[in-house]
């Protein structure tokens, strides 16, 4: 019994590790499949740089003009620039997601991809990579022309950069949940909630100006959102040069929360649609 | 009909055990209490009309599909609680599901064998890209190709892993009649090699008569008949198959004994 104990132990390590390593294969193979569909296509690539670069564009000359003409926005150099950056940071990590996941549908492949022996939680997984692999795509070349044409050096804001972008990532991938989610339950016709959803988000984070312009009662709706601290934090740094630890913690455990019900929504979802036979039966 | 086989502590589980499957859709049994246990290497056909529910119990057998009561057992794991443990070991073909349009065939085969776990991904891809005559079209999109290749595709991703149990949803609809008899060669060729289990959805009744070694008809979610193709053909006192599934579908009379009485 003695002896028997660690060999036991060690087989199930090691039945552990294979279950991980096959695992791992998995998700390997379908950010493989999604980062094929991106290099199949340079009109796709182009577009996933387009919408941030035209926003950069335009809210940089904005700045640029406002500073020549008052002295808080002479003082308040990148914060126009610096917002939109992080707004699209969050956009584009959500669609990213949701339009990974849309790719199952309109190709009818979710069929073939739930009767395979991937996991929910590894379909998951992979959308998340492919998120990162779409925002790099997206915000590299665009964070360096910020940076060539008005100066703004994204990553000058430091360990705080950091914060914020793990922040907004986090909450987008909440919300991509929630779309795939819906899209899992109600088919192509729930399509444009995907697209749409993140932008309910735009007045309420206060991405431009601070939560305290909004009326009493939705300052509490924007507090309880993880990106509005993110971009409270941008204002705290550019405007007051504030440490925003205490921000980017509140942020982090609200998107905790987020995290955790966007995942319960999606297999809810997932479940319900298992239910009513809509699995099968989803395509263009 | 077949007896179900049984379930004795340590004894091998059969490919397939459905027991009492049931799935209401709102106030309608697209399958109604359903029955059948498959034996290991056999090839058995799903037949009946448009929405007898031939896809529901494949939908179920795979766990797409969640039962309502009852439950759809493959190897021995419940498709609907515990389906995980055993999908690596079936796969599923149908040209009516696609596998993603802008991918290449060999990008398609690569992401499919890696979800399946299989090893040597390359020698597989190269085996089977010869096997099922690929390799003029390997490197084009999946979009691209036309309705005969698609299938040959298809039918290379679902022997990609070389599954114990294969389900098959009309597997040579919209081929022509050589391709078609090309892809049954390779189905029984696979089958008798290696001995895998097989369920075929189909409404090529010769298809059926030539693969099948057993024959469950379905009509209104209900077996109507559970026999082998020649057993089911006497006991309705027909030529062939076709006439057999035309007389049930036209009469809507279940007894075999009642068809022959009003033909």
């Amino acid at each position: 019994m003695n002896q028997g104990a660690p060999a036991a132990s060690r087989l199930s390590t090691l039945r552990e590790q294979r279950t991980l390593a096959a695992s791992g294969r998995r998700i390997y193979g379908l950010v493989l499949r999604y980062w094929y569909v991106i290099r199949s296509s340079w009109p796709r690539t182009a577009e996933l740089i387009y919408w941030p670069l035209v926003q950069m564009l335009m809210w940089g000359f904005l700045q640029t003009y406002l500073a020549q003409t008052t002295s808080f926005a002479a003082k308040a150099a990148g914060l126009f620039i610096g917002g939109v950056l992080l707004w699209d940071i969050l956009v584009r990590s959500q669609l990213g997601f949701a339009v990974a996941f849309l790719e199952e549908i309109w190709s009818r492949n979710l069929g073939h991809l739930m009767m395979s022996p991937l996991r929910p939680a590894e379909l998951v997984a992979a959308l998340i990579l492919v998120s990162l692999i779409k925002l790099l795509v997206a915000m590299v070349p665009v964070a360096l022309l910020a940076y060539a044409l008005f100066g703004f050096n994204v990553l000058g804001l430091g360990f705080a950069f950091a914060a914020f972008f793990a922040n907004l990532v986090i909450m987008s991938w909440s919300l991509g949940l929630v779309s795939a989610g819906v899209v899992v339950r109600w088919g192509l016709g729930a399509e444009s909630f995907a697209w749409l959803i993140v932008f309910v988000f735009l007045p309420l984070c206060c991405v431009y100006y601070p939560v305290a312009t909004l009326p009493p009662w939705l300052q509490t709706v924007a507090l309880a959102l993880p990106p509005t601290y993110v971009f409270e934090g941008l204002r705290a740094i550019v405007l007051r040069g504030d440490v925003v630890g205490h921000l980017m913690v509140t942020a982090l455990a609200l998107n905790a929360l987020y995290f955790a019900a966007g995942w319960a929504t999606f297999a809810y979802f997932l479940r319900s649609a298992r239910v009513n036979g809509t699995l099968v039966q989803m395509g263009e | 009909m077949q007896k179900p086989m049984s379930h004795s502590y340590g004894a091998p589980s059969p490919p397939v055990h459905v027991r009492e499957l049931r799935k209401i859709y709102r106030d309608i049994a697209a399958v109604d209490g359903i029955s059948f246990s498959l034996q290991s290497g056999s090839i058995t056909a799903l037949l009946g009309g448009n929405g007898a529910g031939k896809t529901t119990t494949i939908s179920m057998l795979m766990g797409l599909v969640v039962p309502t009561s009852g439950e759809a057992r493959v190897f021995g794991a419940d498709m609907a609680r515990e389906r995980h443990k055993v999908l690596h070991r079936m796969n599923f073909e149908s040209p009516f599901v696609d596998v993603p349009m802008r991918l290449t065939v060999r990008q398609n085969l690569e992401v499919f064998a890696r979800l399946y776990g299989v090893r040597d991904l390359k020698g597989r891809i190269a085996e089977t890209a010869e096997e099922f005559r690929l390799a003029d079209f390997l490197d084009r999109p999946y979009g691209k190709l036309s309705a005969g290749q698609k299938t040959r595709v298809s039918l290379a991703k679902a022997l990609l892993n070389e599954p114990e149990l294969l389900l098959l949803d009309e597997p040579t609809a919209s081929l022509d009649p050589d391709t078609a008899d090309w892809a049954r060669s390779k189905l029984e060729g696979y089958c008798c090699g290696r001995g895998a289990t097989v369920v075929l959805a189909s409404h090529n009744m010769a298809e059926v008569e030539r693969l099948a070694d057993r024959v469950i008809m379905l009509e209104k979610g209900r077996i109507i008949a559970d026999e082998t193709p020649p057993e089911l053909i006497k006991r309705f006192g027909r030529a062939n198959l076709e006439e057999v599934f035309l007389a049930i579908a036209r009469r809507g009379v279940a007894d075999g004994e009642d068809t022959r009485s009003t033909a």
